[in-house]
């Protein structure tokens, strides 16, 4: 793998739906080039397209910003939206505020945020009601 | 089972993607909520599934899903195709619906994930 630290930025638009999961493509493309092991690569996408379609889901804007590294991965997603006034609730498989919208994409079941705890090495989420919310997602290519 | 022989069996028609035809499916997973494929973590799994948009083919590529079988023929659009191409995951369209597939499947030996 390269020394070298590579940073990349990605727009995500609330409600879009067509064009979410580029972002987490071209990570996942980015992560398969420097040969990171397929079930890291498989664990930090999800996290990622989860976290992506929350935005395009539930805020109405953002952006993700990717920090890659030879030891790990760190990706902050900032968004502009509602926020979240529980998290701890959030967190919760099968609380959801998805509109009937988002569930007739296929999204909306409550899961995300719980799947991205599972997939996710470090993962932490801070929001103001009003404002937005930030998501970071942390792994470590090496265990 | 060879993903060839599975469209054999479901009257399958190949929208996208013949170089996973000689690849071997042990299970299957069939579901319209994405946000439940997402969380399986078995690898090469066959997804079924009646949704039909970009963002199955999306959680497809995210959960290293290389084949993909839409039920009742339900279209298929450009967009889905190139982006499908491009990760290399095979669209099989089936006439039959999601219980018929799976019963079938399930016959034939397909494991369930769950
Ligand atoms: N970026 C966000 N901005 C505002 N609210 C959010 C955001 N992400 C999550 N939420 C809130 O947290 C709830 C739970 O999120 P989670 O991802 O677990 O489920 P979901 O997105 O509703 O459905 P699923 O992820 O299963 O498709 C959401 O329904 C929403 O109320
Ligand atoms: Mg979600």
């Amino acid at each position: 793998m390269s020394s070298e630290k590579m940073h990349f930025e990605y727009r995500v638009e609330g409600g879009n739906f067509s064009e979410a999961g580029y972002p987490s493509s071209q990570v996942k493309k980015t992560l398969k080039q420097l040969n990171v092991e397929g079930n890291v690569i498989k664990r930090t996408v999800v996290a990622l397209y989860e976290a992506e379609v929350n935005i395009v889901a539930h805020a109405y804007r953002g952006v993700i910003a990717v920090d890659i590294d030879t030891e790990k991965i760190i990706i902050t997603l900032t968004d502009e939206g509602p926020g979240i006034a529980d998290i701890k609730k959030a967190m919760e498989i099968g609380y959801s505020t998805a509109t009937p919208e988002v569930r007739e994409m296929g999204f909306g079941a409550g899961m995300g945020l719980s799947n991205m705890n599972t997939n996710a090495d470090k993962l932490s989420i801070t929001s103001e009601v009003g404002t937005g919310t930030i998501v970071e997602i942390m792994n470590y290519f090496h265990k | 089972m060879k993903v060839k022989q599975i469209i054999d069996l479901i009257k399958g028609t190949v929208v996208s993607g013949t170089e996973n035809l000689e690849y071997t499916v042990e299970m299957a997973f069939a579901s319209d909520l994405m946000s439940d494929v997402l969380t399986v973590k078995t690898d090469n799994l066959l997804l079924l599934t009646g949704l039909v948009n970009i963002q199955a083919i999306r959680t497809a590529e995210m959960s290293d899903i290389n084949c993909v079988v839409f039920v009742r023929n339900k279209k298929v659009t450009e967009e889905m195709i190139r982006i499908a191409k491009e990760n290399r995951i095979t669209i099989i369209q089936s006439p039959y619906s999601m219980f018929k597939v799976s019963g079938i499947l399930f016959n034939a030996g397909i494991k369930p994930v769950f």
